[in-house]
């Protein structure tokens, strides 16, 4: 079957296109060049309208456990946004954390086509891709945890040379299918078992002797070395804590120019100033991702209203718990491997510090010059739902609404912001970067986010409209792999997307080591941690797609 | 024949996977690490292959189409035991989706003390593999532990090596509540567990009381339930000084009015003890009967746990009003779905309504249902995926032989697709 969609104003970063009207051709599941062929099975005129690839969440907390566990503690939430079936959708619930099956079918309506869970746990990786296995319509796959692991930990203190640290963190990726590497609170999520309460980037784990530092350095090279495309994802130290600012800025000076993705940085950029002792940082972190080209960040915005956060730092969780609201939270060590920590928040504009995140944030949107090394996230669910994204986007995209925000907000909160002093405006060629061509680039997805032929047709299109949060909330299509999926905001039909994956080498005998551990310390056979490719395709529905490493041919 | 390694069990819930099991045609034998769970649910043999509709062998088709009848024109049918694996669990799911069923967990009424007491206030918890390496502390709360997971403290408690204990055989454990039912717990050197004993019942006053000395309030009473005050002094003063105290309890075994509140006090004790400069952890004990793993699709599925009816086009969660005793003594279904793929002693309740039951091979009935489709067992029959106790693994399961019996995700898909 032949699609031709025509004459839409075309968004298309990755092959420079910025707003060019173009004709685009669909056919089995991929764009392709004009047909020499002339019959065309199905027309879309799409004169006016605006043309994008499907957008791609980047860090989105969609599969795994702490999610779950977020779902399970808060049915008065779901119970405001149940989610009726109809005769092709499943029921379920929405709001803070949705079920599965809506969060493909809101994603999708959104115009999104894949979603990256950044925290898969080796050890609850299974988890985390049988629920993704259950997310209609999008694509999948998750940056595999590890820092705070004993296996690595030991190693360091061991003194194991960084070949040894890369086999594993290969084997680790392939064992649990992943495509990048997270670092939650290097260490300090296993510190946090040891009863230490917090530690900063050059503070030592009482029983390893290993600092966060050390950890950043030998996981950003092996990521690097192993040939993985996505940068190490760090989640870094001290969350949350006014001061946290320098941490930061100590973060990006001590990886030493390796390729590092800083996430939800937001979350990282406090000072300590003004009579609250609490500040902005955003212009310091700005001029520091402005000077180093080796740094990528997503912001992590908050946005007001109720919402659930669900980490894996549970020593960051725990030190938060008495913000929860309402007032329940939950804490996890898991498996000497990792942990989690859910905490209910009702982010409020009357509120000093809320509203003064919620102005560090757009002023890191604004003040970073480069759409390609910074990426929209709210962090779902832990800033706001995904489904605040068309908001935020008109946030960015339109100074007089901020403005008008801005003037609603704790009054000195107001006093401690640039923001009304910024007039940056996004256009839709940098929301195209940064939700689309951007992020395929920085996951390392072959034939993902873009337009031009060959590319799978993931594709958006959107009724231009001045009001961009009514723009980008209800798409007028949405095609996933050429398949009409959403009209007029509304999911007409369903498939599964695939689960992206990389596949990097490691020396075989990294197993003799691992399999002495597991028998030793931990409470599963090495053969039944590895998950199988079948885990993820024998059902029929679910497939997995194998992502180039870099500098190989694609 | 065959022999096959490293096999994980479904069925005690706290993920062995070291068993090694004698395949013959579809004859299985446990050659090693059974146990008195494990053993007799690996080799309970396979009786009927056919299903049977009004007791009369019919081919599967047949018994799929008589089922998708008796619940086509059905107001609220129940789907109870929901024991089964992820798949057959997302098989239900839809299937409930389908038919604007209520399904039902057998387990949920024990579960229920721990939901509810997670959804009011939360918890702090650990899992197997932190025990295994990290606790110094055990105290087991109104819990014969041994009875519930056999294994559990050979694998977890007295195993040789740990990576932060000198010497695992120094681990202490404390009995509160019930009394342990042989000597599993006695440590390698002989010491024995220290036992409270007291009515179950009173539990509830025995760990308010100890949450009060955790929390160093004044308690003018001298002994509670039969208690005495300074032996709960004790107890607080030991999870305070240890290292890395968990405390564990199985939910379905504080069987009395308000549990929950039991639960709660234990999960708020252990954050109090979070705050005096150590850390403690809590440890649920469940994996029974897909316990958790029904409670965890449904919850991904859904939002909420596996108490929850279809019945108004989205899922509805109530902990109370959704329970099967209740919902058959009220007369408010009008059909049973009873799937039980993993014991074949837990039976539907009785009723006069439709029923259909998808459960293990091997099932006997006192009343013949009017469906019966015998299926295979996730980790023997087929492969599949299970949860254990602490909820984080996902075990893999590993089909053992060929014994032609479909998956309950099989049965229950193809009831969906007649309707």
């Amino acid at each position: 079957m032949l699609i031709k969609l025509t004459g839409g104003t075309v968004y298309d970063p990755a092959s420079g296109i910025d707003g060019q009207q173009q004709d685009i051709y669909i056919k089995e599941g991929r764009i392709i060049a004009k047909p020499t062929e002339t019959v065309v099975d199905k027309e879309y005129d799409l004169k006016g309208k605006v043309v994008m690839s499907g957008a791609i969440d980047m860090h989105t907390h969609i599969g795994g456990g702490k999610g779950n566990i977020a779902r399970i503690l808060l049915p008065e939430d779901h119970r405001k946004d149940p989610v009726h079936r109809s005769d092709i959708t499943r029921s379920g619930c929405g709001h803070a954390m949705p079920s599965t099956f809506v969060t493909g079918y809101r994603y999708a309506e959104m115009g999104y086509t894949a979603g990256f869970e950044p925290a898969l746990l080796p050890i609850n990786a299974r988890q985390a891709h049988m629920e993704m296995a259950d997310i209609p319509i999008l694509d999948k796959g998750g940056y595999v945890m590890l820092g705070s692991d004993d296996y690595l930990l030991r190693m360091l203190t061991a003194k194991k040379d960084q070949k040894a640290i890369n086999d594993y963190v290969a084997w680790t990726m392939q064992s649990a299918k992943a495509i990048g590497v997270k670092v939650v609170n290097p260490g300090g999520i296993n510190a946090f078992k040891f009863n230490q309460r917090k530690l900063d980037l050059d503070e030592q784990n009482c029983h390893y002797g290993v600092t966060p530092r050390d950890i950043l350095q030998v996981l950003a090279t092996a990521v690097k070395e192993i040939g993985v495309s996505h940068p190490l994802h760090v989640h870094g130290c001290n969350l949350g804590v006014p001061g946290n600012v320098q941490t930061t800025l100590d973060t990006i000076q001590g990886i030493g120019g390796l390729p590092m993705h800083l996430t939800h940085i937001q979350f990282h950029s406090y000072g300590t100033e003004g009579d609250f002792k609490f500040s902005s940082g955003a212009a310091q972190i700005a001029e520091a991702i402005n000077r180093n080209k080796n740094i990528t960040i997503d912001v992590g915005q908050i946005l007001f209203g109720q919402t659930v956060t669900a980490s894996g730092d549970s020593m960051r969780q725990h030190a938060n718990h008495k913000h929860a609201s309402p007032n329940k939270w939950v804490t996890m060590d898991i498996e000497c491997d990792a942990g989690c920590g859910v905490v209910p928040f009702k982010y409020k504009d009357q509120n000093f510090v809320n509203a003064l995140q919620w102005a560090i944030g757009l002023e890191t949107f604004l003040l970073v010059n480069d759409p390609w090394r910074i990426f929209l996230t709210t962090d779902h669910p832990n800033g706001a739902p995904f489904t605040c994204y068309p908001h935020l986007i008109r946030l960015l995209m339109d100074r007089s609404f901020r403005n008008d925000m801005l003037s609603t907000i704790h009054p000195e909160a107001q006093k401690m912001t640039s923001l009304a002093s910024i007039d940056r405006e996004y256009t839709l060629q940098e929301i195209a970067i940064m939700t689309r061509a951007g992020a395929a680039r920085l996951i390392g997805l072959k034939d993902r986010g873009g337009l031009s032929a060959g590319n799978w047709a993931d594709i958006t299109v959107y009724t231009d409209n001045t009001d961009r949060q009514k723009m980008f909330e209800k798409p007028d299509y949405v095609f996933k792999d050429g398949q009409l999926v959403v009209v007029d905001g509304k999911v007409v039909s369903t498939k599964w997307g695939t689960t992206h994956v990389v596949r990097p080498d490691f020396d075989p005998s990294v197993e003799k080591g691992l399999k002495d551990y597991f028998d030793r310390y931990l409470t599963m056979k090495l053969g039944n941690f590895k998950i199988s490719d079948d885990e993820i395709t024998e059902d029929g529905r679910g497939s997995i797609t194998v992502h180039p490493l870099k500098g190989e041919v694609a | 024949m065959t022999e096959i390694t490293e096999v994980p069990s479904p069925f005690c819930g706290i993920g062995t996977d070291d068993l090694t099991i004698r395949v013959d045609g579809v004859l299985l034998k446990v050659i090693e690490n059974g146990c008195a769970v494990n053993t007799p649910a690996f080799e309970q043999p396979i009786t009927d292959i056919s299903a049977r509709v009004a007791g009369q062998e019919v081919s599967l088709e047949v018994a799929v189409a008589k089922a998708a009848e008796l619940l086509k024109d059905t107001r609220l049918p129940l789907i109870g035991g929901c024991a089964t694996d992820v798949n057959g669990m997302r098989g239900l799911l839809a299937l409930a989706d389908r038919s604007g069923a209520v399904i039902d967990n057998m387990n949920f009424t024990g579960a229920r003390n721990n939901f509810l007491a997670l959804q009011d206030s939360g918890w702090m918890n650990t899992t197997l593999a932190e025990v295994k390496n990290r606790c110094d502390l055990l105290l087991v709360v109104g819990t014969d532990l041994e009875a519930f997971a056999p294994r559990f403290f050979e694998r977890y408690v007295w195993n040789k090596e740990s990576m932060f204990l000198e010497d695992t055989s120094e681990r202490e454990v404390i009995y509160l509540g019930r009394a342990p039912s042989g000597e599993a717990s006695t440590s390698p050197k002989g010491i024995k567990a220290l036992v409270f004993p007291c009515a179950i019942e009173d539990l509830a006053e025995v760990v308010a009381v100890l949450r009060a000395l955790v929390k160093k309030q004044p308690i003018r009473a001298t002994s509670v339930a039969g208690i005495s005050v300074a032996d709960l002094q004790l107890i607080a003063d030991k999870l305070k000084a240890a290292t890395y105290g968990v405390v564990t309890w199985a939910a379905g075994a504080l069987a009395y009015s308000q549990a929950e509140l039991t639960v709660q006090t234990l999960s708020e004790t252990i954050k109090d003890i979070n705050d005096q400069n150590t850390r403690c952890s809590g440890l649920p004990l469940a994996g029974k009967e897909g316990d958790q793993t029904a409670n965890q699709v449904c919850g991904w599925t859904t939002g909420y746990p596996a108490r929850t009816r279809f019945s108004k086009g989205y899922p509805e969660y109530d902990p109370f009003l959704n329970e099967t005793k209740s919902l058959l003594a009220n007369g408010e279904v009008d059909a049973l779905v009873w799937v039980q793929a993993f014991n074949v002693n837990a039976v539907p309740p009785e009723t006069d309504l439709p029923t259909i039951v998808v459960g293990r091979s091997g099932m006997t009935f006192a009343k013949e249902p009017d469906v019966f489709i015998p299926v295979g067992t996730p980790g023997i029959d087929h492969a599949g995926h299970a949860y254990r106790m602490d909820n984080v693994v996902a075990i893999r399961l590993k089909k053992l032989r060929d014994s032609g019996l479909p998956s309950t995700a099989q049965v229950l898909n193809a009831i969906e697709q007649a309707l």
